[in-house]
């Protein structure tokens, strides 16, 4: 298994969602981050004096998956989130050693798969 | 302004001359004390109607996304200003209860001792006459503030600065002078248009003013998906919204019962019922058609029932009775949802400012030729319809309803026409809509250079650097900040997208 943990402009997560789910990974979680890279800071002002903030939003998608869909899932990424320009952050592939379905105890790739329609509550 | 200037002159009347029948020491020394009285009382409700600034701050930043936040403050803050003082040079003259049927031509640059208009009218500026100017001044200035309702989130800062002038001293004026002022409106075919606190003058007119301006502006980015369908752009701050209405739920009390101008009789108390009755109504009625059309206790609806409510009873506040009152905030309650789900397959307005306060404002205008009670009613009005099926003249009270909707058109008309030309100009000089790279950053980044919500750390560079030692951070060594500060010539906008 891998982790996907990908650094992305707020406006590409939706589009990597949705072509993401079509192709079957409807699992993943996002956050809000703040990071530093390349990209300069951003030279705030508040009522006349300057703030140069060196941290910028960004939004970090983690997803686990087997190791076979690790190009599927990049290639995704990749497409939506490339604009460019510097910042449009980065995507690392992380070896997961174990992963337990909390309600049934499922281990291994098991967790991975979705739920069939019936088993899914509303 | 047939009921505010003439009343103004009566107040000053009263203060300054004695009547017949009263022409003692004591007599005079009540008259004045009850002259002040009124004043007073128009002074608390102008305090109130400054309030409402306040709660469409709330509202609207509420709806707002959290990047768009610090904008709505800087706009609430400065179209205030702008519309105080183009009203006080330019607009209440336009307004004023004098020149012909279009504009009136006096009492520019509103000064003591001035004399505004010629002949009965005509009367001398002090106390009491300021009190009047400065409630005026307020009613302007939210009315302004309703058009922005629909621009939120992607118009330029200069957009509003410039219309702003303009509404503040020409569009909102002209309208006041139409119905107020002894204008066209006060005497269709014999009738004036009643509009007791402003649903049409105030609320349609704003209103209006926003449509304009989302017509040339269009939709925020997003809203609209591929196959055209809307998509909800949820607020940040539901408290807000909240806090937003009660704040104007609060105000329109100066707002409505403020409008009696005085304390005579004690009517105001009964206005200030029926708004209380209405604002009620709308907001449970709201609730209860989403509720049905939606099974959720729709939290932003139900703001916007109140809203409605309120912008419903604006103009029959002072002519109806207090059965009405409910009548008149649930049927607005009903518009307003009807309205906001069907403005929104076409227009993106993000608080729903054309319904609460553009079709609950022509349902109020109109509800005044349905329900005017004849003990209430101006002079030369007719009753409304209820009172013609009831008993009465059928035929008249429904002239008076023609003439409510002739208040309603006529203001639609004059405002989207001047709104449309003031934002098509702008649009084709400076520029009406900040760049899509802009607007994906926010409006607080990109135009006002920070966050509304800004972070809770600074970073050492930041620190004062002449001779005081930058603070130490727990945890870390102290060493000197050689790291050089990121020297930044781009506007943040383009430094969020380019880096």
């Amino acid at each position: 298994m891998k982790k996907i943990e990908a650094f992305v402009r707020h406006e590409a997560f939706e589009p990597i969602r949705s072509e993401l789910l079509d192709k079957g990974f409807p699992s993943l979680s996002i956050s809000e981050v703040k990071g530093s890279g390349r990209q300069k800071g951003i030279v705030e002002t508040y009522r006349g004096s300057t703030l140069t903030v060196n941290v910028r939003p960004k939004l970090k998608i983690e997803v686990v998956i087997e190791d076979k869909d690790k190009a599927t899932v990049v290639e995704t990424i990749l497409k939506h989130a490339r604009t460019g320009d510097v910042g449009d952050g980065k995507i690392f592939v992380i070896p997961v050693e174990e992963a337990i379905r909390i309600r049934t105890g499922e281990e291994g790739d098991e967790v991975l798969q979705a739920h069939p329609e019936a088993e899914v509550a509303a | 302004m047939r009921k505010r200037l003439s009343l103004s002159a009566l107040v000053a009347l009263g203060a300054s001359l004695v009547l017949p029948g009263l022409a003692s020491a004591q007599g005079q020394g009540v008259n004045i004390v009850k002259g002040e009285l009124d004043i007073t009382w128009v002074m608390i409700a102008c305090v109130l109607v400054l309030l409402m600034q306040a709660g469409f701050l709330l509202l609207e930043i509420g709806f707002s996304r959290r990047k768009n936040v610090g904008a709505g403050v800087a706009k609430i803050l400065v179209n205030l200003s702008i519309a105080t003082l183009a009203w006080w040079a330019v607009g209440f003259g336009i307004s004023s209860l004098t020149g012909n049927d279009f504009f009136g031509t006096d009492g520019f640059f509103f000064h003591n001792g001035q004399t505004v208009g010629s002949g009965a009218d005509a009367f001398v500026v002090g106390g009491a006459d300021t009190a009047l100017m400065l409630f005026g001044m307020l009613f302007c200035a939210v009315s302004l503030a309703i058009v922005w309702g629909t621009t939120l989130e992607r118009i330029k800062f200069s957009a509003y600065v410039i219309y702003a002038v303009v509404f503040a001293a020409v569009i909102y004026p002209l309208v006041a002078h139409g119905v107020y002022g002894g204008g066209l409106l006060s005497d269709v075919g014999g009738k004036p248009v009643q509009d007791f606190a402003g649903s049409s003058v105030v609320h349609l007119t704003g209103a209006v003013g926003g449509f304009a301006a989302l017509l040339l502006l269009g939709a925020r980015a997003g809203k609209y998906g591929p196959d055209g369908s809307p998509r909800a752009i949820p607020g940040h701050s539901m408290p807000f919204v909240g806090l937003g209405v009660l704040l104007l739920w609060v105000g329109w009390y100066g707002f409505n019962a403020g409008s009696t101008f005085g304390t005579s009789d004690n009517f105001f108390a009964q206005v200030a019922l029926n708004t209380q009755l209405a604002a009620s109504a709308g907001a449970i009625v709201a609730l209860g058609v989403i509720y049905l059309k939606t099974k959720s206790i729709d939290v932003g609806m139900a703001g916007n029932g109140a809203i409605a409510g309120l912008v419903g009873i604006t103009a029959p506040s002072g002519y109806v009775e207090f059965w009405a009152a409910p009548i008149i905030g649930a049927v607005a309650g009903v518009i307003v949802v009807y309205g906001v789900l069907a403005i929104e397959k076409y227009l993106d307005d993000p608080v729903g400012a054309l319904s609460a306060h553009g079709l609950a404002g022509i349902w109020g205008t109109l509800s005044v030729g349905l329900f005017g009670s004849p003990r209430l009613i101006l002079d030369g009005a007719s009753p409304g319809v209820y009172y013609g099926i009831t008993d009465g003249d059928f035929a008249a009270t429904l002239g008076q309803f023609g003439v409510q909707a002739v208040g309603v058109v006529a203001t639609f008309i004059l405002v989207f026409v001047l709104s449309y030309a003031t934002f098509a100009a702008l649009k084709a000089t400076i520029g009406l809509r900040v760049s899509d790279d802009e607007e994906l950053a926010g409006l607080d980044v990109s135009s006002h250079g920070m966050y509304g919500y800004p972070e809770v750390f600074i970073p050492q560079e930041e620190y004062p650097v002449s001779g005081a030692p930058a603070p130490h951070v727990a945890g870390t060594p102290v060493v000197s900040q050689a790291s050089p500060t990121p020297t930044a010539t781009e506007t943040p906008a383009q430094l969020l997208r380019r880096g």
